[in-house]
């Protein structure tokens, strides 16, 4: 038979306005893995519209001695989802004597996030650490719940300004080794260069994109008995941690422009 | 065979969808047209009686916060000494901007939470902190049930010689800074306020702080089509909350006789 009108339901219901449960507060969140640390950062501006906020909202959050997570997006879902990540892993801890593996701990968000597929949590996040076998780590996750392991990964208002710029120097796309040098490898650039990409990222994400500045927060996560004097040099804070003998994090802090 | 589960047990309606291809949400519904449970259930769709801007700032003393006292209808000014600020227990004061029978449902609901911390005589006081915490998950609840509380909210507060300023909205959003603003403040007056305090919030005193609100108020009076010349302002110290009598500002309007189409004149 035939199909006169189209089967969308009901048409003489009046249109209504619906209320729209999300909003979206700029900022942009980037994190770069090494060999044996991996530097976690975000900026601090919130936005909404052409409004700033405030000038100072973290991004970014401690979870275990060795583990690091990045939030953006809706700022209502990313405090929500943070909080109950962290409530998750304390009972882990309660109930295993140990604190959570890092490859576990994305297991878990992924988990979380699909179990809101039918009203997701509006976040991006991006998980890094040590994993257990001691290597530097990044996860990143899309808000229901995909998520893989990579070198580096940035997300949020920015995210297609400084990704590309990623690839190119971190996965050294569109370069070529010099003839009879060494492949290039991914992953295994050493911190201060590190560092100074991320700083550069967010200098540059700031001068192009109105939704980041500020400041800038950047975690390093180092693998226990690597030397720290590198990053202590430039002015770092070290976070308490639970185990004096495992892996350590640091907080390094930067101006970003606030036009 | 129909595979889809949700269809399995229904009428079907072979004029429509003869071998049930049709994806289910693409799918008419048979049976009642309306479903008599869901449309009886009404949720916030729009705020009615509004209130504008609330305007809070951090001194040296502690906080200072202000907001007018007109309720909206619309664009009607419908009541005109309404007051926007509440306080909580000793240590904290909320300001609310949007639909003011959404405020005044919460007002209820912190009187209530007051009164029973007050009963279980535990030695805690809630602080603004507390407060703070306890609107942003009322609020987000209420947003994640698609039933929001319609308001823009300012937490202003001082406890054991800290001050404190947040904002919590309909949607949960919340953040913290020294200057805060909610509706048309945050363009108008939140420039005013940031230049003035930013990086003066432990030195400002009383009679600055007085000042700069006082100002801000003019300027959202002047340009506001929904404020009022009758606000209120509001200090929480060391003394505790102290919530003014509605005041207005000095204006002056002789500059509007010489703009065409805003005075007198005829063509």
């Amino acid at each position: 038979m035939a199909l006169a009108q189209p089967l969308y339901a009901d048409q003489h219901r009046p249109i209504q306005h619906q209320f729209n449960p999300y909003a979206e507060n700029g900022g942009t969140i980037l994190a770069i893995a090494g060999k044996d640390f991996s530097v976690i950062a975000g900026d601090t501006r919130q936005t909404e519209g052409y409004s700033i906020q405030t000038r100072y909202a973290p991004k970014v959050f401690k979870l275990t001695d060795r583990a690091v997570l990045a939030v953006n997006g809706f700022q209502a879902d990313c405090s929500t989802f943070v909080k109950k990540v962290k409530q998750r892993i304390e009972w882990y801890r309660h109930a295993h004597s140990k604190q959570m593996p890092l490859k576990a701990i994305a297991r878990m968000i992924q988990g979380m996030l699909y179990g809101k597929r039918f009203f997701p949590y509006y976040t991006y996040n991006i998980l890094g650490g040590i994993e257990e076998d001691g290597t530097g780590a990044v996860y990143s996750f899309d808000p229901v719940g995909s998520y893989e392991r990579e070198a580096c990964r940035a997300a949020g208002a920015a995210s297609s300004l400084i990704q590309p710029f990623l690839d190119n120097q971190i996965y050294f796309k569109n370069q070529t080794p010099a003839p009879g040098a060494a492949p290039f490898e991914p992953g295994n650039l050493p911190m201060d260069t590190v560092l100074s990409i991320v700083i550069d990222s967010f200098t540059s994400a700031t001068e192009r994109h109105i939704e980041v500045g500020d400041g800038l927060e950047m975690f390093v996560v180092v693998a226990p008995g690597r030397d720290v004097a590198g990053v202590q040099s430039l002015g770092a804070e070290e976070l308490p941690a639970l185990t004096p003998e495992g892996e350590r994090i640091f907080v390094l802090r930067r101006d970003l422009k606030k036009d | 065979m129909d595979h889809f589960p949700l269809s399995w047990g229904r009428p079907r309606n072979d004029a429509v969808d003869l071998y049930s291809t049709y994806p289910v949400n693409e799918r008419q519904r048979h049976g009642p047209k309306n479903d008599a449970f869901t449309d009886g259930v009404q949720h916030t769709q729009q705020p009615i009686v509004t209130g504008t801007s609330v305007l809070a700032i951090k001194y040296k003393d502690g906080i200072m916060m202000a907001a007018d006292c007109l309720a909206s209808y619309g664009s009607l000014a419908r009541f005109k000494d309404i007051s926007r600020l509440h306080s909580v227990g000793q240590y904290t004061l909320i300001g609310a901007g949007g639909d003011m029978s959404d405020f005044q449902y919460l007002q209820h609901l912190l009187d209530d939470l007051m009164i029973e911390e007050y009963t279980s005589e535990d030695g805690h006081k809630l602080g603004p902190d507390e407060i703070y915490h306890y609107l942003s998950q009322v609020m987000y609840a209420r947003r994640s049930k698609m039933n929001p509380l319609w308001n823009s909210l300012l937490v202003g507060g001082f406890k054991d010689g800290k001050s404190f300023v947040g904002y919590v909205d309909l949607l949960g959003t919340t953040y913290t800074a020294s200057t805060l603003a909610t509706g048309y403040g945050a363009y108008i007056a939140q420039p005013l306020l940031r230049r003035a305090v930013e990086g003066r919030e432990t030195t400002m005193t009383e009679e600055e702080a007085r000042a700069i609100i006082q100002e801000c108020m003019k300027v959202l009076f002047y340009r506001d089509a929904r404020s009022l010349n009758k606000f209120q302002i509001a200090t929480v110290t060391e003394r505790g909350v102290q919530i003014g009598d509605a005041i207005s500002s000095e204006t002056e309007w002789s500059f509007a006789e010489k703009i065409r189409g805003y005075g007198s004149q005829t063509q």
